[in-house]
């Protein structure tokens, strides 16, 4: 099996997500999502603590099956080919975590050997230089800062160069300095023509970052437009 | 998928064995309990206890070896409950490996990380004294009746890993397990012990794997102790194996 590039693309949105239904045991916590995301933008999921935001990247990234709903990723139906799907996407953020007791570099390298690309030391390297880590690729993860975490965790979602990357509250917990670092890392993502999905609580974060964001509240989207980055204003 | 099944297992086995060489402590705790046991039973308790012609450190290591295992399986479930929590189980799933492959990479480190341990007591049995006649043959049923209890015990371990709620719950299961040999006779013969007690001592598991383990080291013949021995370690492996399973797939659907 091959990990899709960037380049090759499947007809149609990168995630299309319509009547999306979950309830843990009796709570609604998603009652019909809709969404869209074209490919190559920056999407953000805006909502507050508990509105569903962890459960929507769950189910996209296979880890969790939705009630009801269709949910595309990379023209692939999570239900159904949920393998086409992993092999589209990456997943960062609050739950899924880095090894503490490797070293940046061996985290590297564990998931490039896993993704099965070819000189997964030398993808390594290459990563560690580009977020600033090649001084800390030695250490032990469990002494990083928490920006240092994250863009370690940024890093080791870039590679096999998945089309579609999920940051789950990329910058929960981060000083102001490394979330800019972060932020920093995510447009250039960007650039290269991956699709972010990214959820944050913070409207400033959305709007600084993505194209088009939606706004999830009480299991419902409420709010979806596109962002005009001169006016900052929601269509 | 499949195709990956050995090259991720490998991959994430290589990662879970740097988890034990980063922390010998685990392997080191796992051998002193049994290395302690074995020093207050040899030179404390052991003049007391008849075991006939056969020395007592000669008598009791199998039954210290079973015990070494079971503390060791207790950081099984530890290092699992800590990937469960931890949110990089959430990254593996999320990725196009072998899933099955994140569960064996735990069940191979622990087979690893046991052996080094039980090395590590075999080594301390022969300073206080143990010898064995014992030819290549009779080594070779040693290790494999005790890498096959290692596996039963493993997978059970596993099941707590996934399941429990603190880290407490997810090593405390271990504790009757290494206190079952203690009723057993790994440490003296049945046949003093009061009915009930032999009873119960006598149809455990523990029993039939101490008794084969011991004739295999002291070249007695070992009767059907060895079938009643693969017995339990084949049932306990398979009824571990599927429930740990079942936990596993409640866990990542």
């Amino acid at each position: 099996m091959s990990i899709p590039t960037a380049s090759a693309r499947a007809p149609g949105p990168a995630i299309h997500v319509r009547g999306l239904e979950r309830s843990y045991k009796q709570l609604r916590v998603l009652r019909g999502v809709d969404f869209e995301v074209a490919r190559g933008t920056i999407f953000a999921l805006l909502g507050s603590n508990g509105a569903g935001k962890t459960t929507v990247v769950r189910i996209l990234s296979t880890l969790l099956k939705a009630d009801a709903g269709s949910v595309r990723v990379n023209g692939f139906d999570v239900a159904t080919q949920a393998a086409d799907v992993r092999a589209s996407i990456s997943l960062t953020g609050q739950f899924a975590a880095v090894d503490e007791i490797l070293t940046g570099r061996e985290n590297l390298v564990l998931v490039a050997r896993l993704r099965h690309v070819r000189q997964p030391g030398a993808i390594a390297d290459e990563l560690l230089r580009r977020f600033s880590l090649t001084e800390a690729g030695a250490r032990r993860v469990a002494t990083y800062s928490g920006g240092m975490r994250r863009r370690l965790d940024i890093a080791m979602s870039l590679i096999g160069t998945p089309p579609v990357i999920f940051l789950d509250e990329p910058t929960a917990g981060l000083d102001p300095q490394a979330r800019i670092e972060v932020w920093q890392a995510v447009e250039e993502l960007s650039e290269r023509g991956t699709t972010v999905l990214l959820t944050t609580q913070y409207l400033e974060e959305a709007e600084h970052l993505a194209d088009r964001i939606a706004i999830l509240h009480q299991g419902r989207i409420i709010v979806d437009g596109t962002q005009d980055r001169t006016t900052t204003s929601n269509k | 998928m499949a195709t990956h099944f050995l090259g991720d297992t490998a991959v994430l086995t290589g990662r879970t064995l740097r988890h034990v060489t980063r922390s010998l402590d685990t392997i080191i705790t796992t051998a002193i309990t049994p290395i302690a046991i074995m020093l207050m039973f040899v030179y404390v308790f052991g003049g007391a206890i008849d075991t006939g012609s056969v020395s007592y450190v000669n008598y009791m290591l199998p039954g210290i070896l079973l015990i070494t295992i079971a503390s060791g399986i207790s950081y099984t479930a530890f290092r699992l409950f800590g990937d469960m929590q931890g949110g990089i189980f959430e990254r593996f799933h999320s990725m196009p490996i072998a899933r099955s492959g994140v569960l064996w990479a735990h069940v191979l480190t622990s087979l690893v990380a046991n052996v080094i341990s039980l090395v590590l007591v075999f080594g301390v049995a022969l300073l206080m004294g143990f010898r064995s006649g014992a030819g290549v043959l009779s080594w070779l049923a040693v290790a494999g009746i005790l890498i096959l209890f290692t596996l039963a015990l493993t997978w059970i371990a596993v099941i707590p890993g996934l399941t429990a709620k603190s880290v407490d719950g997810a090593s405390a299961f271990s504790y009757p397990l290494v206190f079952l040999p203690f009723i057993s006779s790994a440490f003296v013969p049945t046949g003093t012990m009061p009915g009930p007690v032999r009873a119960f001592a006598e149809h455990q598991p523990v029993t039939s794997i101490v008794n084969t383990l011991r004739g295999l080291l002291t070249q007695q013949p070992v009767g059907t102790d060895v079938w009643t021995a693969l017995a339990w370690c084949a049932g306990i492996l398979v009824v571990a194996y599927v429930f740990a399973n079942v936990s596993y797939r409640r866990r990542i659907s």
